[in-house]
């Protein structure tokens, strides 16, 4: 039975491949049984719809007339200062970045209202962006100063280009201490008062693929609305962690880098992001094509709530400070149903992570394979795996004496 | 004597078809001057005015609009969701201290109950996308 991809490709191209979403695959197998469906199954959708700070967009900006270089100079995009350490007109925009004057922390917690991640939406939604920048002056670059709108379709480059995205589960916040506290988990109340999560659980794209058997450089995804491709393992890929009899990671684990054309994608997936008392981000939306090729990847796609398991830390003091403390496993099921107990108190749970957007992906992403016009993808290379030895290693700090 | 007060009216979704505001002129002999208008079709819609007139036809109009199954707040403070913006992520549930946030069990869409809400403010600043508007 084993299948190819240059099989499911054939099919795709006839309008024949049989394309489900990760939720829906659950109740065929159960139905049908693991071969039955393997073998009528070509392709699972997944999706997620998360906040994904290690986001940005390189841009080049095309070269004025008398010129400006840019790099080593300072460029601000509606007041959002962008990484200009690269050639004449190319710059960097990252999602995290915040103009100069905003107060940040200063009044706390900061609202965080307009950053990077709201650029980005912006300039995927077709609106012009205030380009104001500084520049030394060169004998061929002269100009010092420029100013003016630009607008992503008259630019030459706009590249979404994400150094981690979909990470492969995420921890569970709580606030054990007695004041409310600002995180990247959300607001936490204090003494138990919340829990939060951060992903699509049972239809998250790597959680479908645990061991990356198919997920991998050169993987062809939907990004942001439009196709982006796996350029790499994500930063902080961390394979080698406690994982479930199935191979689910019961932590953070694997994450990927990836890459698209910010010229096709569409705002409402990639959606400016303020976390209050913490800063800017971009939510992103992310599908990715598990291909059917064995009943092996296709028992990896069955993947329920109830069999995805997640830390639970307190963001008041271990997350901070660097603990390992952590205050117990719960299931995505578990998580999903609104409480979960912790220190045997009914904690209220929310998650930060869009379900019915990942749903929507995943269906979009089904539509799209379905209708012929999105070919799955060789793999260039795999992801490390466990076997990588690769391990997240901690900043060790060494004094400078001059 | 005469009133001049500015309003939230919600309507139910089956409602958004009817002429209701030019009932309010035509009837009652209200003027009114629209600040904010929501209307889609089959969902609630919303309409933020000032209403003026005489106090006993502003007082029939208001009880008009009550009989038509509008519901109707003071302006002084609301907390409005920009359906648009709203990602349906869910970080509101368990902020709200009177619980005006749920999912909806099939969809896991967050629904916003409206007449539990008590305009702390808290969801404004929290929801990550800004979806939720506090209006004076």
């Amino acid at each position: 039975m084993p299948k190819t991809i240059a099989e499911i490709n054939e099919k795709v191209k006839r309008g024949k491949a049989v394309v489900v979403t990760a939720e829906e695959v659950i109740d065929i197998a159960r139905e049908k049984g693991i071969s039955k469906a393997a073998e009528e199954i070509d392709v699972v959708t997944t999706g997620t719809f998360s906040p994904m700070c290690s986001s940005g967009a390189f841009l080049n900006v095309g070269h004025s007339k008398p010129r400006i270089k840019l790099g080593g100079g300072k460029v601000y995009l509606n007041d959002v200062p962008v990484y200009a350490g690269l050639a004449a007109v190319d710059v960097f925009l990252g999602a995290n970045a915040l103009p100069d004057d905003d107060p940040r922390n200063k009044f706390y917690p900061g609202e965080f209202n307009y950053g990077g991640g709201h650029v980005i939406e912006e300039l995927a939604a077709g609106k012009d962006v205030r380009l104001v920048a500084t520049a030394y002056g060169t004998d061929c670059y002269p100009r010092k100063k420029l100013e003016t709108w630009i607008n992503l379709k008259d630019i030459n480059n706009a590249i979404l280009f994400n150094v981690r995205n979909a990470c492969q589960n995420y921890e569970v916040g709580v606030n054990l201490s007695d004041r409310m506290i600002y995180t990247y988990m959300g607001v936490l109340k204090p003494k138990l008062g919340n829990a939060n999560y951060c992903t699509a659980g049972q239809i998250s794209p790597l959680l479908n693929d645990p061991y990356y058997r198919t997920i991998g450089i050169g993987t062809k995804v939907f990004l942001g609305g439009g196709v982006g491709y796996v350029a790499w393992h994500g930063t902080q890929h961390n394979p080698n962690v406690p994982r479930t009899d199935k191979g689910v990671p019961k932590e953070p684990a694997g994450t990927l880098a990836l890459i698209g054309d910010l010229k096709q994608m569409r705002p409402e997936w990639l959606v400016g992001t303020s976390m209050l008392g913490y800063g800017c981000t971009l939510t992103v939306g992310i599908g990715i094509p598990i291909p059917i090729l064995s009943e092996e990847i296709l028992s990896y796609t069955l993947v329920s709530d109830s069999e995805i398991f997640a830390p639970i830390i307190d963001y008041s003091e271990a997350y901070p400070q660097m603990k390992s403390d952590i205050l117990g496993e719960v299931s995505y099921a578990g998580l999903k149903s609104g409480y979960i107990e912790v220190q045997g108190k009914d904690v209220p749970t929310a998650s930060l992570s869009s379900y019915p957007k990942a749903l929507e992906i995943a269906s979009i992403l089904k539509e799209w394979i379905q209708g012929g016009k999105f070919l799955l993808t060789e793999l260039v290379a795999p992801l490390p795996g466990a076997e990588s030895g690769i391990t997240l290693k901690l900043l060790r700090e060494r004094p400078i004496v001059e | 004597m005469d009133v001049s007060r500015r309003i939230v009216l919600h309507f139910p979704p089956l409602m958004t078809g009817q002429p209701v505001v030019y009932r309010l002129a035509r009837d009652f002999d209200l003027s009114f001057n629209i600040l904010k208008a929501s209307v889609s079709p089959g969902e609630e819609g919303l309409l933020v005015m000032e209403l003026s007139g005489d106090q006993g036809n502003y007082d029939k109009g208001i009880q008009y609009l009550t009989e038509a199954g509008v519901k109707i707040q003071s302006l002084s403070q609301d907390v409005i969701r920009d359906e648009a913006k709203c990602t349906h992520c869910g970080a509101c549930v368990n902020l709200c201290p009177t619980g005006a946030f749920s999912l909806e069990p099939e969809t896991r869409k967050v629904l916003f109950d409206h007449a539990k809400c008590v305009v702390c403010g808290l969801c404004v600043k929290a929801c990550p996308p800004r979806a939720m508007r506090l209006y004076f």
